[in-house]
């Protein structure tokens, strides 16, 4: 094996900002999609556990859909297809004034996908509240959306924060997908330097330690969150 | 929505058709491989001798928090490089999916191999058996049998992962969908089209973990 080592060029000042740009790309992408996620996610994890049964089969529908087909297919019908599906007008904004298509695109795509993922933590989440505190809230009178508000969603949101987490770091990996759409995000970046300077080991070892440095901090920082929001003697891993 | 032009889809199939036998063909060696390299893992964390156990812990733990994407690339670039001469697409692909998914599979074989209890290990001693004896006897046919319904699901999202050999132009389903949405101009039916393959394939997969459940629970 052959190979001429160059650490330093990515010190250079050219491929040091692409790499940077990288991160902050990736890293953008990553906390708005994780924002429409973790709204939408919430919503439909709710609805698959409420009475009424029409809106429990559309989120079931919701989440089939979504997590059972990749999400570099959602990418592109995102990104190419759903401009020709929608009226006319709002079609042609999208193609031609919608500002930074590709990172709105790219958000989208992956805030609906994790949206999927977000709404199973959240809906076995609910359905680990043991029933007889559902029939204390209903026994007290409080209405429906009393009970989610008082009693179900304070519970369930603080136990699913380890699980949570596991989603928080994927969609950081997954925002790399945006550069099959022509976003210049970490992953492309290095790809970029790889193909400029021939010095492939250097540029995907800085992506590498760089995407470990964002799971160490993303797992210390909800490990953070996770103590502060443990509820004391409930399930879990002193109980 | 109305020009929507099937005729365009069912002209590509024999061209689509040789993608998705890419596709499950990649998803197969991948899994066999996975699964191989994923239990030796999970063996050599639960083995008991440090300087392994340290080893295949820090390889699951940097695999599992960087994108498979930048795993393809790495090993798009290694693997000629370590071998000295140019090799096909698919064989870089298929050795990263190993690598990669090997790393989510010892994580799974880790929790099965630990669901089985200690008392049968003992045993095993007791009947005079040696240390693979017990793994390969008493051990992992357990351990599988746990885990078949995840293991399943694991299985459904390798397939969805292996789309992404996109990014490196090897002709799987994707990638043959997506050269014939280019050269027909018809990107709305080929990306939908794919859509809809993939969610059939997967959701059958799903339905099949919910019975394979639904059994182990009686």
């Amino acid at each position: 094996m052959n190979y001429n080592w160059n650490w330093g060029i990515l010190f250079e000042e050219q491929y040091f900002n692409w790499l940077l740009s990288g991160l902050g790309w990736t890293v953008s992408v990553a906390l708005s999609a994780w924002v429409m996620a973790f709204t939408l996610g919430s919503l439909v994890g709710v609805g698959r556990t409420v009475p009424n049964r029409l809106v429990r089969t559309l989120c079931t529908a919701y989440v089939e859909l979504f997590r059972n087909i990749p999400l570099l297919v959602q990418m592109f019908i995102w990104y190419f297809a759903v401009p020709e599906l929608v009226p006319d007008d709002m079609g042609r904004w999208m193609k031609r004034d919608m500002p930074n298509p590709e990172f709105v695109t790219a958000v989208i795509a992956l805030g609906f996908y994790t949206a999927s993922r977000v709404a199973e933590q959240v809906r076995a989440g609910i359905e680990t509240v043991p029933a007889g505190l559902n029939a204390a809230a209903k026994s007290q009178g409080l209405s429906l959306g009393q009970t989610y508000r008082y009693i179900l969603l304070p519970i369930s949101f603080r136990l699913i924060v380890p699980p949570m987490t596991s989603e928080f770091l994927t969609i950081f990996k997954n925002s790399s997908l945006a550069l099959t759409i022509g976003l210049l995000e970490l992953t492309a970046q290095s790809q970029q330097i790889a193909e400029y300077t021939f010095q492939g080991f250097e540029a995907f070892t800085a992506a590498t330690v760089i995407y470990v440095c964002i799971a160490l901090l993303a797992t210390i920082l909800m490990q953070l969150l996770e103590r502060h929001t443990r509820i004391p003697g409930y399930v879990g891993k002193e109980a | 929505m109305g020009d929507f032009d099937f005729q365009v889809i069912i002209n590509s199939l024999p061209f689509l058709w040789q993608g998705l036998q890419l596709s499950l063909w990649l998803t197969f060696l991948a899994i066999i491989g996975g699964l191989a390299f994923g239990t030796l893992l999970a063996l050599a964390r639960l083995s008991g001798i440090r300087t392994l156990a340290f080893v295949a812990a820090g390889y699951v733990n940097l695999i599992r928090s960087i994108p498979l994407i930048l795993v393809i690339f790495w090993f798009y670039f290694l693997v000629p490089l370590a071998l000295g001469r140019p090799v096909g697409g698919f064989q870089s692909a298929l050795i990263a999916f190993v690598m990669f998914e090997a790393a989510y599979y010892s994580e799974i074989m880790r929790a099965g191999i630990q669901s089985v209890r200690k008392g049968q290990v003992h045993a095993g001693q007791a009947s005079g058996l040696g240390y693979w004896q017990i793994q390969r006897y008493i051990v992992l046919p357990q351990a599988f049998r746990n885990m078949i319904p995840i293991l399943v699901t694991q299985g459904i999202i390798l397939f969805q992962d292996t789309s992404l050999v996109f990014v490196v132009s090897l002709r799987d389903f994707m990638t043959a969908s997506s050269i014939v949405a280019r050269t027909e101009g018809r990107l709305v039916e080929m990306y939908l089209f794919a859509a809809l393959v993939y969610f059939v394939i997967c959701f059958a997969g799903s339905m099949l973990v919910r019975y394979l459940k639904g059994r182990m629970a009686t």
